[in-house]
């Protein structure tokens, strides 16, 4: 395990608990941007850089803002949070730690696969190669994903759209 | 020993484009004062030194002088973090940008450009996606409403009209196949070919990134989120010393790496008509020998290049001082019912040329 992936793992794990544990909603969405960096640059070390960059580009970009967006006009603070009860609480932690348990048990064996480097391809990940792959042999899940997306977008459109005589400003 | 990479060439050329960016932003603040005082026949600055020139030296030495505020429960450490952000977003896209071809001694080639990397356009897009966090956490941080108000403009403006630019990118990119900055402006001189800049195959899609550009650095006409005249000061309202420096900074900052992309994917970037002809002229006429001479169209490029970067500064100043700022509901149709209709028709009208062969 390289320092860099080890510093990167830290950085993501941390962040990510701060994202839970933050009192401030802004906070934990600043967190969680950070904890989305922490994953690019893993994408980065695995040799995925199209990936990477549309991690930052998407997520970090554009949904975050959207997010933080929302949260700054809510205004919401640590005197507005509902109080959750108590029920709910144990089965959160019970789920969560289930999850825990479940993942620690399937991941606890794994081995890492060393690459030959000799017949290792070090164009796997680019963004030509990763477009070959996705336009020629999963060209049909990509384009019903296409549709789905285009659903949503109708979807948006129609719920934003101004009824007849309406004003909003 | 451990070789670092990081410390070889590219690492002084990152630094250089770093001090060149810090440098030219600086007499940004210069050049928009005496741009304006021209538009509006005003005699500007001209009492720091000859013509002025040392204007810029004084108002730093004004910033960092000033009594730093602290706006009451105010996010202290996010309110010193927002414009830090704005700062390091702004300057991190320049890495990518080839700021010349290669200089070549011997058998050492020199870039001049910070990183070479294949996805050298999406980190721009994606750098310039993140700028608007150190506004909105600034702006949220300042805990005014007027701040808030200007960060949420902020907000929403980025949102909207990069999707738009974005659409414009991916006509350029369907035309040169590749993402990477310095294939792009390599495919836009090829020797011994009559070969066009971008810009005369995407006039429509740089139209479209132009105006984005305008709205994604946030000048007028569409500096909504410091619009003075609704929302005090938008939202640096509370801000005041060197971290309200580092606000204007940052801006001219994001306006030189407009400017320097706007002339990478358009217009040529450090190519320039007649440059094969001119090497080799000097190679067969004047005993030049190949290297030399092709180092000489480098430099050459080099300096033209940061005059198209100029030539389009100048743009954004000029518009500035010409344009009333739009409302906001009229940027916000702007952005969502002309630019993206506008920029899917380009898509499709690009696809359609590329595939009857009129461009390539």
């Amino acid at each position: 395990m390289s320092p860099l992936f080890l510093f990167l793992s830290f950085l993501a794990l941390l962040s990510a608990l701060g994202v839970v544990i933050a009192k401030n909603p802004v906070h934990s969405v600043l967190f969680l941007i950070l904890t989305f960096f922490a994953l690019s640059g893993h994408y980065l070390i695995l040799n995925a850089q199209f990936l990477a960059a549309v991690n930052i580009i998407v997520y970090a970009g554009a949904i975050m803002v959207l997010f933080l967006f929302v949260i700054m006009f809510l205004n919401l603070n640590a005197e507005t949070e509902p109080k959750k009860p108590m029920l709910a609480q144990i089965a959160a932690v019970i789920a969560g730690g289930s999850l825990l348990l479940v993942l620690v048990a399937a991941l606890r064996n794994v081995e890492p696969v060393g690459y030959d480097a000799a017949t290792f391809d070090s164009q796997i990940g680019m963004v030509d190669r990763l477009g070959l792959v996705l336009y020629d042999q999963y060209l049909l899940p990509f384009e019903l994903a296409s549709i789905l997306f285009l659903a949503a977008m109708v979807g948006a459109v129609m719920l934003g759209k101004r009824e007849t005589g309406e004003r909003n400003f | 020993m451990l070789e670092l990479p990081a410390l070889g060439w590219q690492s002084i050329v990152i630094f250089v484009v770093f001090a060149l960016s810090l440098l030219i932003a600086t007499y940004c603040t210069y050049a928009e004062r005496v741009i304006a005082a021209f538009l509006q026949d005003r005699v500007g600055p001209d009492r720091a030194g000859p013509y002025g020139l040392l204007q810029p030296l004084a108002d730093a030495v004004k910033m960092f002088t000033k009594e730093e505020f602290f706006p009451q429960n105010a996010n202290t450490a996010l309110f010193i973090f927002g414009p830090c952000l704005a700062m390091i977003t702004a300057l991190m896209s320049s890495a990518v940008i080839p700021f010349g071809n290669v200089l070549s001694f011997g058998s050492n080639y020199f870039f001049l450009q910070g990183i070479e990397v294949n996805i050298g356009m999406l980190w721009v897009f994606g750098v310039v996606s993140l700028g608007v966090y150190g506004i909105m956490i600034g702006g949220w941080a300042s805990n005014n409403k007027f701040s808030l108000l200007g960060a949420i403009r902020a907000a929403s403006q980025n949102i909207s009209y990069e999707l738009a630019m974005g659409m414009s990118l991916i006509a350029v990119l369907m035309i040169s196949g590749t993402l990477s900055l310095r294939d792009i402006t390599l495919q836009q001189s090829v020797a011994g070919e009559w070969h066009f800049w971008n810009i005369v195959k995407q006039p429509l899609g740089f139209i479209i990134f132009l105006v984005c550009a305008f709205a994604e650095t946030n000048r007028t006409p569409f500096d909504l989120p410091e619009c003075e005249t609704e929302l005090v000061g938008g939202y640096h309202t509370e801000y005041s010393s060197m971290k309200l420096g580092l606000y204007l900074f940052s801006e001219y900052v994001n306006i030189f790496v407009a400017s320097a992309v706007m002339s990478v994917l358009y217009f040529g970037g450090f190519n320039f008509p007649f440059q094969y002809e001119l090497r080799d002229w000097l190679v067969s006429n004047q005993d030049w020998t190949l290297a030399g001479a092709q180092n000489l169209i480098t430099i050459l490029g080099t300096v033209l290049l940061f005059g198209k970067i100029f030539g389009f500064i100048f743009f954004f100043m000029w518009v500035r001082w010409t344009l009333p700022r739009f409302r906001y509901d009229q940027l916000m149709r702007l952005g969502w019912t002309i630019l993206i209709p506008l920029s899917i028709f380009n898509i499709l009208l690009t696809g359609g040329l590329i595939t009857f062969g009129i461009i390539q």
